[in-house]
């Protein structure tokens, strides 16, 4: 088994034994315990899914993998997973209330991506299954991915690059000027981990920073506003942090849109279904908001066409999290949740399922 | 005020100062006159102020050539394009704009590191060149942790530092490492940096990357830049915003008025 680069230092730092983890790199098979003794998860995923997790939990679980089998997987699970306590989640496999049903003994998910919009999270409320996400191995590069956006739509950092690259500054010296990012008033929608790395870093900057949450943090000192179209109409950019649930489907409408106002930005690294993407690429086109940073949209990956006339967007293809820290701190939180599951010892990254509104975390 | 010869030796950088300029002063605007000596000849007593910018501001030359200058206005912090030297020794006043375009300095270092680490540009090329319908753009590298170096820790420095640190940035100052995972981000002057030498670390991958909103002789970019991915380039914008620019106008101006008025100078250099 190939040791992540670098894996080894930081599960020391966790006190986990790098030994647990180098055992199965010997190719001594008899020292290798029964797959018996080992606990059972699920591997929940898409055949073309292929995730470096599974070399990973192999030698620690006994992995159920159902896309590596001939069988089809309703008759798969029926046979094998009866008893599967645990199940982990790959990229944004879905999985359904169907799915679930065939899985009595859940008591586990561990979510591979921040967003968990994909799984039924009304079934799992209802059968009272825990679920962990990525967020926290996640929301550092999520937060400077929402930041970047920020700035780059305030100083057209992207266009201005390619205005340099077709030859044009030579032609025409003046650039249109971008706007002041300090003293700008934030509004963050979701304060979870990812919407707080980002308050925490816009702060720096001189912004001032406001939220709407599904519940006030008192703890946490930034202005809390008891819904989002307030939130708009009191700043100039909103960042979407927020989980994709029935509840913020389209949170931001034409009412959120309008009250934004002409000079206000928006940036997505949430979900493209926050947004009603229709409504904003009409919004964009008239000029009746000033920009806009999207790494994510409602058809991925198709991209509204009207937005690529415009200057006043930045786009991006949905890497918020894409970097080789993250998805490394993620094969790690998984594992270690994993662990600390079967030995009933806290968990991390915890995603509240909290009834049919958006979750808190 | 209306008879003080200014004389504007930069391309006009902002409608607004040269406005506000004309509604006080006789502009010249020198950059776009033809015979630029005969012009100095018929004018020069009447001239008693120039306004420079980062392009262009006043050297020994055009000092020695204009006898009334009593004071030179850069709209501009960057003091490199007048010869402060000359200055001194005939008591002509130098005043500049500090601080206010110091945030927006600093954001915009901030930015081309993101810029750069994350591959926004490239990103954004990507998705508008209808490549993302064929398959998933690459992976980049995380900015948070990275330690950062700065070279000049003035008020943009400090700036600059304030900003990396609320990303977990280690900072240290001043460091001549060649790294080939390196990023070099530029927004204070082209000669700051040997332009050709870093435009073959670049492209023989010696240095990881680079962000440069300014360069050795502006508006000219090297084109062995354009083709890399590793690269973000700017058209010299880093106090780029509407409402700085208005904050140096009113510095230039204010700076002007004072002089003329026999106040003191806002923000004098000398």
């Amino acid at each position: 088994m190939a040791m992540i680069p670098g894996t080894k230092n930081k599960m020391e730092r966790n006190n986990i034994n790098p030994q647990d983890l180098t055992m199965a790199s010997d190719a001594n098979q008899e020292c290798f315990p029964s797959n018996d003794d080992l606990p059972t998860v699920l591997l929940h995923r898409l055949p073309s899914f292929n995730s470096p997790l599974k070399e990973i939990l192999q030698p620690h679980f006994h992995l159920l993998d159902p896309a590596d089998s001939p069988e089809p997987a309703t008759s798969f699970l029926s046979s094998h997973a009866k008893s599967v306590r645990a199940l982990v989640c790959i990229y944004n496999t879905p999985l359904s209330a169907e799915t679930l049903s065939l899985l009595p003994s859940l008591e586990f998910i561990v979510a591979t991506s921040a967003g968990v919009d994909h799984i039924d999270l009304e079934e799992c409320r209802g059968r009272g299954i825990i679920m962990t996400n990525a967020s926290k191995a996640f929301a550092e590069d999520a937060a400077d991915y929402a930041v970047a956006l920020l700035i780059d739509v305030c100083r057209r950092i992207s266009t201005a690059d390619r205005y340099v690259r077709a030859g044009l500054w030579q032609v025409n010296r003046d650039y249109p000027l971008g706007f002041k990012l300090g003293r700008k008033r934030v509004g963050i929608v979701g304060l979870g981990r990812i919407g707080f790395e980002v308050g925490k870093r816009l702060e720096a900057f001189g912004c001032s920073i406001a939220y709407n949450s599904r519940q006030k943090k008192p703890s946490i000192p930034f202005s809390y506003h008891a819904n989002v179209v307030d939130l708009a109409e009191d700043n100039d950019a909103l960042i979407l942090c927020c989980p994709l649930t029935e509840q913020t489907h389209h949170i931001i409408n034409r009412q959120v849109l309008e009250a934004l106002g002409k000079e206000g930005v928006i940036i997505n690294v949430g979900r493209g279904g926050l947004i009603d993407e229709e409504l904003l690429v009409k919004f964009l086109s008239r000029g009746d908001i000033a920009g806009a940073g999207l790494d994510v949209f409602e058809n991925e990956p198709d991209v509204p066409r009207e937005v690529f006339e415009l200057d006043n967007v930045v786009l991006s293809p949905h890497r918020a999290i894409f970097t080789p820290e993250s998805l490394e701190a993620l094969n790690e939180l998984v594992f270690t949740n994993l662990k600390a599951f079967f030995s009933n010892k806290p968990l991390q990254s915890v995603f509240k399922i909290e009834g049919k509104d958006y979750p808190v975390m | 005020m209306e008879s003080i010869g200014v004389l504007m030796t930069c391309p006009p950088p902002d409608a607004y100062l040269v406005e506000q300029l004309e509604k006080r002063f006789t502009l010249y605007k020198f950059h776009s006159i033809p015979d630029k000596a005969h012009f100095l000849n018929s004018n020069k007593a009447s001239i008693r102020a120039v306004v420079g910018s980062a392009s262009a501001g006043a050297d020994a030359q055009l000092i020695h050539q204009l006898p009334n200058l009593e004071i030179v206005s850069s709209f501009s912090v960057g003091l490199d394009k007048i010869d402060l030297a000359k200055c001194k020794e005939r008591g002509i006043r130098v005043t500049y704009t500090p601080d206010v375009l110091t945030d927006d300095v600093a954001d915009l270092a901030i930015g081309l590191m993101l810029a750069v680490l994350r591959r926004l540009c490239q990103s954004d090329r990507y998705v508008r060149s209808g490549q993302w319908k064929k398959g998933d753009f690459k992976l980049t590298t995380k900015f948070t942790g990275k330690s950062v170096g700065i070279i000049g820790l003035g008020r943009i420095g400090l700036a600059i530092a304030k900003r990396a640190e609320a990303f977990r940035c280690p900072i240290s100052y001043y460091t001549r490492t060649e790294k080939s995972d390196g990023v070099l981000i530029n927004i204070g002057r082209g000669p700051h940096v040997d332009e050709p030498e870093l435009v073959s670390a670049l492209v023989e991958g010696r240095l990881g990357g680079a962000g440069l909103d300014v360069f050795q002789d502006e508006p000219i970019v090297p084109e062995e830049l354009f083709g890399l991915e590793n690269v973000v380039l700017l058209p010299h914008v880093g106090s780029g915003t509407m409402e700085t620019r208005k904050e140096m106008a009113d510095l230039v101006i204010g700076n002007l008025e004072a002089h003329f008025l026999n106040r003191p100078l806002l923000t004098p250099v000398l």
